[in-house]
């Protein structure tokens, strides 16, 4: 980042068109009465908006005016925000690159190279034409997604200089474009699908519920219903021999879920072990963790400590 | 109060000192730059690091409260360290990063000498740097011909920011941009407007903001420092002159809670030049082709000699000025007693203040520091921002304390905080006293109101008749035992100083409103003008007029003598502020020429008039005036007057007037002859000027 000046030409002045007056009043609205200079930056973004993606001194004094705040606090608000653009922006395409670690690893500065070339040399400066403008920002959030461009509100990602270029092409002649990967990928998935997880019998015990709304679309997703009542595992009034086995060895059981187990009666690991799926149910629901259970595999757990105890 | 313990002592401080004023308390030195105590908290700078028990880092002392530290794990006092090696660590660590962008320009720096950054390194920094990058470069901002800039100095303590926003009240300047690229300026570099604008000179420690008259002027260390009062309002602020030889090379604040605290206005701060131009240097006698010629001072006294011979004592007669010491007055009215004379004035304005009334009818009773505990203010006619702008700051500084009722009758001027117009004349003031107003209520029912009457209601015909309706608000209601609100803001240092020795025309003699039209009339034949400007020099007629002042101004143009004398820094003498306060000017540099002190220019004069004035030193003449005016003795002293001490002022005969109050003051850096005098002050005029125009528009 640079110093932020005000441009060197400016405009005559600034007012607010009646839709966003509107808006201006309603975001003013939203703080109590003699707070209402907290609505400096949603006016301010106002004012950029309507003033073509950059925000003029003329515009900084009229929402100064407008709050009754003093033009040197606004000035302070709209330069330290990089989101207020200070200077005028492109008409087509105002173009945010990444230039953090990620990015540059993946090859931002390729990015940035096609932007010397095909907007302008220096960032911040509409092209000869005022079509395109470009500036080097800090890590947008996408990494994952790298390397990657922001044009207004749209994320463009896995670039590279081919796509890039044809991305500005595309702009350029008013084609439509595809924000998000431009590469075959959905969201920020796996390149070419899933790579790992993809053992099927992991989903096992998800796979038969999970399995119907794929035969039958129209079926509605919803958690597989009871296959019998719950029923409450019966417990023993004291552990055996007066001492518990450690609930907690069990992975996916505290403190907090053992003492309840403990107010259940359930002190041993054959105990879970003999659970029915009905119980294991009910257990699930009490502990307001329905399906849990299963999920950790509790009873195949605690079968496996119970025989190695036995042994 | 909380037990806190400092390096091991165990200190009891209120809990709502932060860590930074428990530590003074305990003695312990605190290194800071953004913390300052009349400002708010910042915490910025990080110099202030201590390390507090059980806290993982060290943590900034100016931003940590006492009542926020963490007992013991039994109850023990919560423990701070400010000597310990990871404090010391942090320092050396802050200051390193300070010293990355700061430029290691201090020997060409005018700070250098006075600097917080220069001293704190030397006492807190490590003696080399590790950084080898390029500094940072910042440009240099244009904030108004007062305030020189050399930002790549800045370290983005913020204190200049805060001041103006918080005392000054005229929020213009900022910190634009963010992290490496923050720079302070204002609003697309335009002039700063405020009136006390000067003080962050003061308040940046490091050398950003310096003062433009001052430029390369002086080093600290070859300035000889005279504590002394100012004389460019009636508040009084204690000053610092320092002089190099006989010349004055700039004027700082000191520090006196009870008047100006830390701050003074520009034209205090910046009225040195006018000392050095204009100065009256040798005695001038008017010749027959009508124009000033230089003469000796035993031909001036010649000719003054010779006018007044023969004379009638009541066509004789004598106004002060604004800057006349208590001294003078005293001593020129016992030399116009000498000559028979009863006419003698020191409200060359035309105020209607009369010692007669008592001196609870012309000073400021609730005293500038009472602004504090206020409840509520009426300010009638006038402007006390540009009247007496530290005490404006002071009713600023109550104002956002907590918020109280403030009324202003007279014209509608800014004032830095919100107030309540109530009207433009005697009329709103007349229903205020009725209380048919409702802001009469808000006065009524308030413990502790101030009615500040300013002199824009008091130099006009109605005054007496003003004074007292105001007398009567302030007195209307169940006040705090002891509290008189009537608080009389002057404009002129020397006013009640004059008021106080009783420098005003006996009854059937002429004030200084007569005199001048006397004069023109031909009703008077000689007057002495002891430093008088603001009277209108051009009606006086053929009167035979000597002047002795120290500034060929109105009065000296118009002169048919003038005695050079001495102005507020190269003499000793008393002024009386506002408040009835007693202060002691002392000569910090030594008058120009042939002039001499003011009275002994009157001792002499008296000689040579055949009326020799009993005395014959300063001390004497000092000791002769406190024999008859024992409270002129107590230095720093202010006699306040209660309630009671008002009676006198209800029995008024005056008929109330129409017209609305005006504001005694035009342009508030030309109010007297030194400040006229001044390049600068006409600059900051200028500036001001257009500024006024522009609003205008």
């Amino acid at each position: 980042m640079a110093v932020r000046r005000l441009a060197e030409e400016q405009p005559e002045g600034f007012a607010f068109d009646a839709a966003n007056m509107a808006r201006a009043r309603r975001e003013i609205a939203k703080y109590p009465p003699g707070r209402q200079q907290s609505a400096i930056i949603g006016l301010l973004w106002e004012a950029q908006s309507q003033n073509g993606g950059w925000l003029s001194e003329p515009a900084i004094r009229y929402v100064a005016e407008m709050l009754g705040m003093p033009y040197i606090r606004a000035l302070e608000v709209a330069t330290f925000y990089t989101m207020f653009n200070l200077h005028p922006v492109g008409t087509v395409a105002h173009i945010q690159v990444c230039g953090t670690t990620p990015c540059m690893l993946r090859g931002s500065e390729a990015l940035m190279d096609i932007c010397r070339h095909r907007i302008h040399h220096d960032q911040d400066h509409p092209s000869a034409d005022g079509r395109f403008s470009w500036i080097e920002v800090e890590c947008a959030g996408t990494c994952v997604n790298a390397p990657m461009v922001q044009i207004g509100s749209e994320v463009f990602e896995d670039l590279t200089p081919e796509t890039f270029n044809r991305l500005i092409d595309d702009l350029d002649a008013g084609r439509p474009v595809k924000p998000g990967p431009q590469v075959a990928r959905h969201l920020s998935e796996p390149e070419g699908g899933p790579t790992t997880l993809t053992d099927p019998s992991l989903y096992a015990a998800a796979a038969k519920p999970a399995a119907a709304p794929v035969a039958a679309p129209a079926a509605p997703v919803v958690a597989p219903a009871p296959a019998s009542p719950a029923a409450k595992p019966a417990g023993i009034a004291a552990p055996r021999g007066g001492r518990g086995d450690d609930l907690k060895v069990l992975n996916g059981i505290g403190p907090k879920i053992e003492k309840t187990l403990h107010e259940l009666g359930v002190f041993h690991f054959d105990q879970i072990a003999a659970w029915t799926p009905a119980e294991v149910r009910w257990v699930g629901e009490h502990l307001a963790f329905p399906g849990r259970i299963e999920r950790e595999h509790w009873v195949e757990q605690a079968k496996a400590l119970a025989a190695g105890k036995g042994a | 109060m909380t037990l806190l313990k400092v390096n091991g002592t165990v200190v009891d401080v209120p809990p709502e000192y932060t860590l930074l004023q428990a530590c003074e308390a305990a003695g312990a030195e605190v290194p800071r730059f953004c913390y300052h105590e009349r400002l708010s908290i910042a915490g910025n700078c990080r110099m202030c690091l201590v390390e507090l028990k059980g806290s993982p880092k060290p943590v900034a002392s100016c931003a940590w409260a006492v009542r926020d530290c963490r007992p013991g794990p039994n109850g023990e006092p919560p423990e701070v360290n400010t000597r310990t090696k990871p404090v010391k660590k942090a320092r050396e660590g802050v200051m390193e990063f300070l010293l990355i962008n700061h430029p290691l320009d201090c020997p060409i720096c005018d700070q250098g000498g006075e600097c917080d950054l220069q001293d704190q390194a030397m006492a807190y920094g490590i003696d080399h740097n590790r950084y080898a990058e390029n500094k940072r470069a910042v440009e240099d901002k244009y904030i108004g011909p007062l305030v020189k800039t050399s930002m790549n100095r800045c370290i983005h303590c913020t204190r200049c920011v805060r001041f103006s926003a918080e005392v000054a009240g005229v929020p213009e300047l900022g910190a634009t941009g963010r992290g490496e690229d923050m720079e302070i300026t204002t609003y697309l570099e335009s002039a700063m407007s405020s009136e006390l604008q000067g003080n962050v000179i003061d308040l940046c420690p490091v050398g950003a903001l310096t003062s433009k008259p001052y430029a390369f002027q002086a080093r600290p260390w070859e300035l000889v420092k005279t504590e002394t009062i100012d004389a460019m309002d009636a508040v009084g602020s204690a000053i610092r002159v320092d002089t190099r030889g006989r010349e004055v090379m700039r004027i700082l604040p000191r520090l006196n809670e009870a008047v100006n605290e830390e701050w003074i206005s520009d034209k205090t701060r910046f009225i040195w030049d006018g000392l050095r131009t204009q100065r009256l240097d040798r005695p001038y006698l008017r010749g027959a082709n009508g124009r000033l010629e230089p003469a000796s001072w035993t031909a001036a006294f010649g000719a003054i000699a010779s006018a007044v011979r023969g004379k009638q004592g009541a066509r004789i007669g004598a106004i002060a000025g604004d800057l006349a010491t208590a001294e003078e007055m005293f001593a020129l009215k016992a030399l116009m007693h000498a000559l028979g004379s009863q006419n003698i004035d020191c409200r060359q304005d035309g105020s209607t203040l009369d010692p007669a009334f008592g001196r609870a009818s012309y000073v400021f009773n609730p005293t500038i520091a009472g602004i504090d505990s206020a409840d509520a203010i009426l300010i009638v006619g006038s402007d006390p921002r540009h009247e007496a702008s530290v005490l404006n700051a002071r009713i600023r500084k109550r104002w956002r304390k907590a918020e109280l009722p403030i009324g202003l009758v007279g014209a509608p001027v800014d004032l830095t905080y919100r107030y309540e117009h109530i009207g433009a004349g005697p009329e709103s003031l007349a229903q205020l006293a009725s209380g048919e107003h409702s802001f009469a209520k808000v006065l009524r029912a308030a413990k502790r109101p101030i009615v500040i009457v300013g002199q824009g209601a008091l130099a006009r015909a109605d005054g007496p008749a003003v004074l007292a309706l105001a007398a009567a608000i302030a007195r209307d209601g169940d006040r705090d035992a002891g509290w008189n609100g009537l608080a009389v803001l002057h404009t002129a240092a020397g006013r009640v100083g004059g008021l106080d020795v009783g420098f005003v025309p006996a009854a059937g003699a002429h004030s200084a409103i007569d005199m001048v039209r006397e004069a023109g009339a031909g009703a008077l034949d000689v007057l002495f003008l002891l430093g008088a400007d603001e009277i209108d020099t051009a009606a006086l007629g053929n009167a035979f007029v000597v002047y002795i002042g120290s500034h060929g101004d109105a009065g000296a143009e118009r002169a048919n003598v003038i005695l050079p004398g001495a102005a507020y820094t190269e003499k000793s003498g008393t002024l009386v502020n506002t408040e009835g306060r007693v202060q002691r000017l002392r000569r910090a540099a030594f008058p120009p020429g042939d002039a001499r002190e003011d009275w002994a220019i009157l001792r002499a004069l008296s000689d040579v008039l055949g009326h020799r004035l009993p005395f014959d030193s300063f001390g004497e003449l000092r000791a002769r005036m406190v024999a008859a005016h024992p409270h002129l003795g107590v230095e720093d002293g202010v006699v306040l007057h209660g309630p009671g001490a008002l009676e006198a002022l209800s029995v008024s005969k005056a008929k109330l007037g129409k017209a609305a109050f005006g504001n005694p003051i035009r342009d508030f850096y030309f109010t007297n002859a030194i400040a006229r005098a001044s390049a600068v002050m006409a600059e900051c005029s200028a500036l001001a000027a257009g500024r006024l125009a522009e609003a205008a528009e």
